[in-house]
């Protein structure tokens, strides 16, 4: 396969969230706001290309019916380094995120990839594939929580646009908002796709 | 090199070698970054004592259980030489809309609160995080909980005198409790 092609397609043909569905669980939980979609997005990228190239490697080294439990410990192998390294040396960073790191390990996209992909393809395919499954989960989880923080609390990023002490519409901020807009922006996204 | 076949054999050999392998790399980073994530810690603490009571010279402190927690609490005693400026401390409440958040609550010497600051919390963004804005926590500023009606802080809602955060009550009220759990605990350090 093309390896722009391979890039791309996690962008918008195969978006892990709008397409294929996958991961809504961290999804509907942290996008209350973009920057934490945004921090989200790039750590779970980071992990998914890390274990993409790495169960690439040891792919012809595992058999078979042990293939699952093995994914699971690299992935979660990665996910604890990750964390450690980034409360030791951006002790900032981790304060904002440091309750969503773990919850990539339970992120069904990184296995996903790491079964249907990383484990048929070559070194540098996976790499490439878990760069774009990466973009393309951090791009739907900036775009969502972009949305709801702006309707839900006017303000983008932490700048507030509206009046100060004025309230957003509370909704979009809490639960429901989540499934709303993942709503509106799947059904948008299938418009598009359909028409060209 | 062809795929390995699900034998026994095989199958133990590999995942000894794949949780050998990740266990190693996680014990050299653990042990990398032990000390980095120890200091970070203890400047958080630091510059929240700074905060909640900003002048001091020395810092003793103390770990003690309230009566009616679930965990200890560390109290930090402040000098500034040999006399005594207040103390600070890390408190937490379990009745946070998303579970436990800590505070660390600074009280002067005569016993009423002179900062609060929010250590670590999960508390829904833009409704409960306003629990940090001084909006909010400025108005225990100056309280003495052993002087209000039943000794305890409590929202307007409940008969307090705590304005509550707008749509974030469940927050409003976990936050009187952590404040209630550090001047309860103080006050036991205090009797000792």
């Amino acid at each position: 396969m093309n390896q722009f092609n391979n890039l791309s397609k996690g962008l918008l043909r195969e978006n892990p969230i709008l397409v294929l569905l996958l991961g809504t669980c961290p999804t509907l939980a942290v996008t209350s706001s973009a920057i934490n979609g945004l921090g989200m997005g790039l750590a779970t990228t980071f992990v998914l290309f890390m274990s993409n190239v790495f169960i690439s490697v040891v792919k012809d080294f595992v058999p078979d019916k042990v293939r699952i439990p093995a994914f699971v410990v690299v992935i979660a192998s990665f996910v604890t380094i990750v964390d450690l390294l980034m409360q030791a040396y951006t002790p900032a960073l981790s304060n904002q995120l440091g309750i969503f790191i773990p919850l990539i390990v339970v992120n069904c996209i990184v296995l996903g990839r790491a079964e249907a992909f990383a484990c048929k393809n070559n070194i540098f395919s996976s790499f490439i594939d878990g760069l774009g499954m990466g973009l393309g989960f951090t791009l739907a989880l900036v775009t969502i929580g972009s949305i709801r923080e702006m309707l839900g609390t006017g303000s983008i990023f932490g700048h507030k646009f509206i009046a100060e002490g004025a309230d957003g519409i509370l909704v979009f901020i809490l639960a429901p908002g989540a499934f709303i807009t993942l709503g509106f922006l799947i059904a948008i996204l299938k418009k598009i796709n359909k028409s060209s | 090199m062809a795929k390995k076949e699900s034998t026994f054999k095989n199958m133990t050999i590999a995942l000894f070698v794949i949780t050998a392998v990740a266990g190693f790399f996680m014990a050299a980073v653990y042990s990398v970054t032990k000390e980095p994530i120890a200091i970070s810690q203890k400047a958080k603490i630091n510059n929240a004592i700074k905060m909640v009571v900003p002048e001091f010279e020395t810092i003793t402190d103390t770990v003690l259980m309230p009566e009616d927690g679930t965990d200890s609490i560390r109290i930090h005693r402040l000098l500034k030489g040999t006399e005594n400026s207040g103390v600070a401390v890390e408190t937490y409440t379990d009745k946070g809309f998303s579970g436990r958040f800590t505070l660390m609550v600074g009280f002067t010497p005569e016993g009423s609160i002179s900062s609060i600051e929010v250590l670590e919390h999960k508390e829904t963004p833009g409704l409960g995080t306003k629990m940090a804005l001084p909006a909010f926590k400025d108005q225990f500023k100056g309280l003495k909980i052993a002087d209000l009606p039943d000794g305890k802080l409590k929202v307007k809602k409940d008969g307090g005198s705590i304005d509550a955060i707008t749509a974030a009550t469940i927050s409003s009220r976990a936050f009187c409790d952590a404040v209630n759990r550090a001047h309860q605990t103080h006050r036991k350090g205090e009797k000792q």
